[in-house]
């Protein structure tokens, strides 16, 4: 378990390393930064060439790209173009997003498996064909259209929830933008739960539970759904990393100054500093993520090894 | 209106809490309808550079230096003139060498004096090339500027030459060349003076900026709100009649217009394109619509030999008589931009140097004209125009297509036009300022400062600053130095509509629409208003 565990660790170096180097040549690949920074004319050239010397941008490519990592391991993002540092953004976008993460993936577990379990073991009844249908239109609207008809329901005409969510973002004000963000996992985690449950329930060790004669209760969780949430967890730990990432439009729809809005603005103002040290952080995440995941899978099925 | 209440609510909690101001009319010296301590919110986007005076060169951090700053001069908001605001008077006798004398009894809000050396040394500071400070160039006319900002290698003066302090209330400004409206020019925001907090402490300066205007920073949380809070010690006369503003960032000007919709936000001053439709009848005649300084254009690349070439004016004449801006305007911008018939802006007023239709019927739709005109002119460069543009921002894209559909028609070619969007604006920039641009492209300018000079001389004057096409014209170029010679306002004027006139006949650019400034507001605002920079002037708000 040690040694896996290590081999794994080992193995994000070169995926870290081949991931940013990508975002560093993409963002870069799109031409000079300075340009977009004085309004609709052009820079005069001295203050260009010093502001160019400034953000390291007059140096090769390669070369920016290890000044940049080297100042990564000390712990130094680099500067956003509007003078702050980009670790002071990360600040005060993560704990932001990973609250709205939070909430999202909380919805995913207790509303997607409750759901997946209840049609898994009522297929074909009523509930079941009901469920079935709902999963297939929320997978089927973009979140765009679910987040701002919700926003419009809720917020301007029944007037339940503020439309926008204030700069604390508090939990409870990310309830419905984690609902939405939610959303389309949701139903996916509801589909794969009612599948697996549905396929378990006709199992051999199912059967004997039953047989034992306990509890209906205990047989479901303690048998039946542990076994079957093996693909369940592999999708919402993959599903982490692609919240964290993709939340650009729940957050850009509710105002949300998480890390999609920075990622953002990053781009529109090809700012290389803030989008590389955020998606480096991203990529960080997703790793860890997936290596959680796989480690769960030997507390819910103990025949898996890992050696 | 269960919203509105709710939005009341909170504003006063707000208030409470942040300012401990009363709420619900306590003060009860309040002149006419106004709760002067109540705090309204509006839309704001984060500003893309540090709040410096000469570093901010768009509308989001000006709005903020509107709030917290006066200059010598300030701009009515109405009549967009020129007015003195700390200037006790501007002298000059040659329009050269001018004398600054500064009113008594301002200070800034951290209790320092406002002296003739707060402004030489911001002036000093803006115009250093070490200090990346990217309004550099408006610095530009004062003598020394070669010196502390040269185009190339490494500043040999820390300080402008031109600037000499006399006393406390005076000082000299000595320019490198003749021009009468320099002291008109001194409302703009990169003019304002510094205390000496900015220079002693930069980084705390730049957290929590510190003026001389009539809010001051109360909270500054960098990308998501500032509070400015109404400054009691303010000794001009335009002191803010309510409490304060709590400026909100949005990502989306769509979640700022549903926030308004919902009572959680009280100015929204950009409605977003696809809300035009629906704001008459959302927000009756709590929506404002009035001209602001920014005009659209479309420029040429004359860099490129088949853009130059002689006969070539006749086809950028004949483009222009292609484009219905009449019906674009009605139909794209729902009336919130007016069809341009000169280089300039209506909101400099006659006095000021618009003239309307001094365009002639180069600006008019003529679809056989048109035609004719091309034709003349050798036809389209290679068969077809390509008008580049950026799609990130400002809906670009729907009304390049209609100017191309425009031209398509009157030309009876469905192949004579097509856009060419480009990514982001920062690559838009790029390609411009690489002289790569293929064909016409989009070309928008806001004026810096209400004068026609600023509209005409940084745009087509032989290499200005913001001459993109390269477009040179020797006679232009004599007119708009005599004009900047002349000491009488009416005579400049009059010289800068005949430069305009032969921008015209050569047709260096093609004016499109004049652009309007709009905002909604809820019913607890009254009294709002637009600055002809398209920016509201929170000071005259009223709240409640």
């Amino acid at each position: 378990m040690g040694r896996y565990v290590v081999r794994r660790l080992l193995q994000m170096i070169p995926v870290f390393v081949g991931a940013t180097l990508l975002i560093f040549l993409m963002v870069n690949v799109m031409g000079d930064p300075i340009a977009g920074l004085c309004g609709e004319r052009q820079c005069d050239p001295s203050t260009a060439a010093q502001l160019e010397k400034e953000f390291g941008l007059d140096k090769p490519v390669w070369q920016q790209y290890l000044t940049y990592m080297g100042n990564v391991f000390t712990g130094d993002f680099g500067t956003a173009f509007n003078g702050q540092e980009v670790t002071e953004l990360m600040a005060t976008a993560f704990p932001v997003t990973i609250r709205l993460t939070i909430v999202a993936i909380l919805f995913e577990i207790v509303i997607g498996i409750t759901l997946g379990v209840i049609t898994g073991l009522r297929r074909g009844r009523p509930v079941d064909t009901s469920v079935l249908m709902f999963t297939l239109v929320v997978i089927s609207v973009p979140t765009f259209v679910t987040g701002l008809l919700l926003q419009l329901l809720l917020g301007v005409e029944w007037g339940w929830i503020k439309p926008s969510v204030s700069a604390e973002a508090t939990f409870g004000e990310l309830i419905v933008p984690g609902l939405v963000l939610a959303s389309v996992s949701l139903a996916y985690v509801t589909r794969l739960t009612r599948t697996s449950i549905a396929e378990n329930k006709r199992s051999d060790y199912v059967r004997t539970a039953v047989a034992k004669g306990l509890p209906r209760r205990r047989v479901i969780t303690r048998h039946l759904l542990r076994n079957s949430l093996i693909p369940v967890v592999t999708f919402i730990g993959t599903d982490i990393g692609a919240l964290m990432g993709g939340a650009i439009v729940t957050e850009r729809i509710f105002n949300i100054h998480g890390v999609g809005y920075q990622l953002y603005q990053g781009i529109l103002r090809q700012n290389t500093q803030t989008v590389v040290g955020f998606v480096t952080v991203l990529v960080l995440v997703f790793l860890v993520a997936n290596l959680i995941v796989d480690l769960l899978y030997a507390v819910l099925d103990p025949r898996i090894r890992y050696a | 209106m269960r919203g509105a209440t709710h939005a009341r609510w909170a504003a006063c909690a707000a208030a409470a809490a942040l300012a401990a101001t009363a709420c619900g009319g306590g003060d009860s010296d309040t002149g006419g309808s106004g709760d002067t301590g109540a705090v309204l919110s509006s839309s704001w986007g984060d500003p893309q550079n540090p709040l410096e005076p000469a570093n901010t060169n768009e509308v989001q951090g000006g709005k903020v230096l509107d709030m917290i700053f006066r200059s010598l001069k300030k701009y009515d908001p109405e009549t967009g003139k020129a007015e003195d605001m700390l200037a006790e008077k501007i002298d000059t006798s040659d329009s050269q060498n001018f004398t600054v004398t500064i009113k008594d009894g301002w200070t800034f809000s951290n209790g320092e004096k406002v002296t003739a050396k707060s402004f030489v040394d911001a002036w000093n500071y803006g115009a250093s090339l070490k200090n990346n400070q990217k309004n550099a160039y408006f610095f530009g006319y004062i003598e020394g500027y070669d010196k502390t900002h040269p185009a190339k290698g490494k500043q040999s003066a820390d300080t402008l030459s031109g600037l000499k302090v006399v006393d406390d209330r005076t000082f000299t400004v000595k320019l490198s060349q003749k021009f009468s409206t320099f002291p008109d020019t001194l409302g703009y925001p990169a003019f304002a003076p510094l205390p000496r907090a900015f220079f002693d402490d930069h980084d705390a300066w730049v957290k929590k900026p510190v003026g001389n205007g009539p809010y001051t920073v109360d909270s500054y949380t960098k990308g998501s709100q500032m509070s400015l809070r109404a400054w009691d010690g303010y000794p001009g006369p335009d002191k803010a009649q309510n409490g304060g503003v709590d400026l909100k960032v949005y990502t989306d000007n769509n979640t700022a217009y549903t926030d308004l919709m919902a009572g959680n936000l009280d100015l929204v001053d950009d409605v977003p394109a696809a809300q035009l439709k629906n704001v008459k009848s959302d927000l009756g005649d709590r929506y404002i619509n009035t001209p602001a300084g920014i005009i659209q254009t479309l420029s040429f690349p004359f860099y490129d030999e088949a853009w130059n070439k002689a006969g070539t004016e006749k086809v950028r004449t004949g483009l222009s008589r292609a484009i219905n801006r009449e019906q674009i305007t009605e139909t794209i911008f729902q009336k919130t931009r007016t069809p341009a018939t000169d280089w300039t802006s209506p909101v400099l007023g006659e006095d000021g140097g618009f003239k309307e239709g001094l365009c002639g019927d180069a600006c008019e739709y003529d679809a056989d004209a048109a035609k004719k005109l091309i034709k003349e002119g050798g036809g389209l460069p290679g068969g077809q125009v390509k008008i580049t543009y950026n799609t990130d921002t400002g809906s670009h894209r729907e009304w390049v297509d209609a100017v191309c559909n425009s031209i398509n028609n009157a030309l009876d070619n469905d192949k004579a036009c097509v856009g060419n969007p480009i990514g982001t604006f920062a690559d838009f920039r790029n390609q411009i300022t690489d002289e790569k641009m293929p064909g016409p492209f989009r070309a928008g300018w806001q004026m810096d400062y209400p004068l026609i000079q600023n509209f005409l001389q940084p745009l087509y004057y032989t290499n200005a600053s913001s001459n993109d096409g390269k477009w040179t014209n020797k006679e232009f170029d004599q007119l708009v130095d005599e004009a900047n010679a002349e000491t009488d306002t009416a005579t400049a004027v009059e010289k800068f509509q005949q430069a305009e006139e032969v921008l015209r006949d050569d047709m260096g650019a093609i004016p499109l629409w004049y652009q309007n400034g709009s905002a909604g507001y809820s019913d607890r605002l009254s009294n709002v208003k637009l600055n002809p920079f398209s920016v509201p002037v929170y000071n005259e708000i009223k709240v409640g």
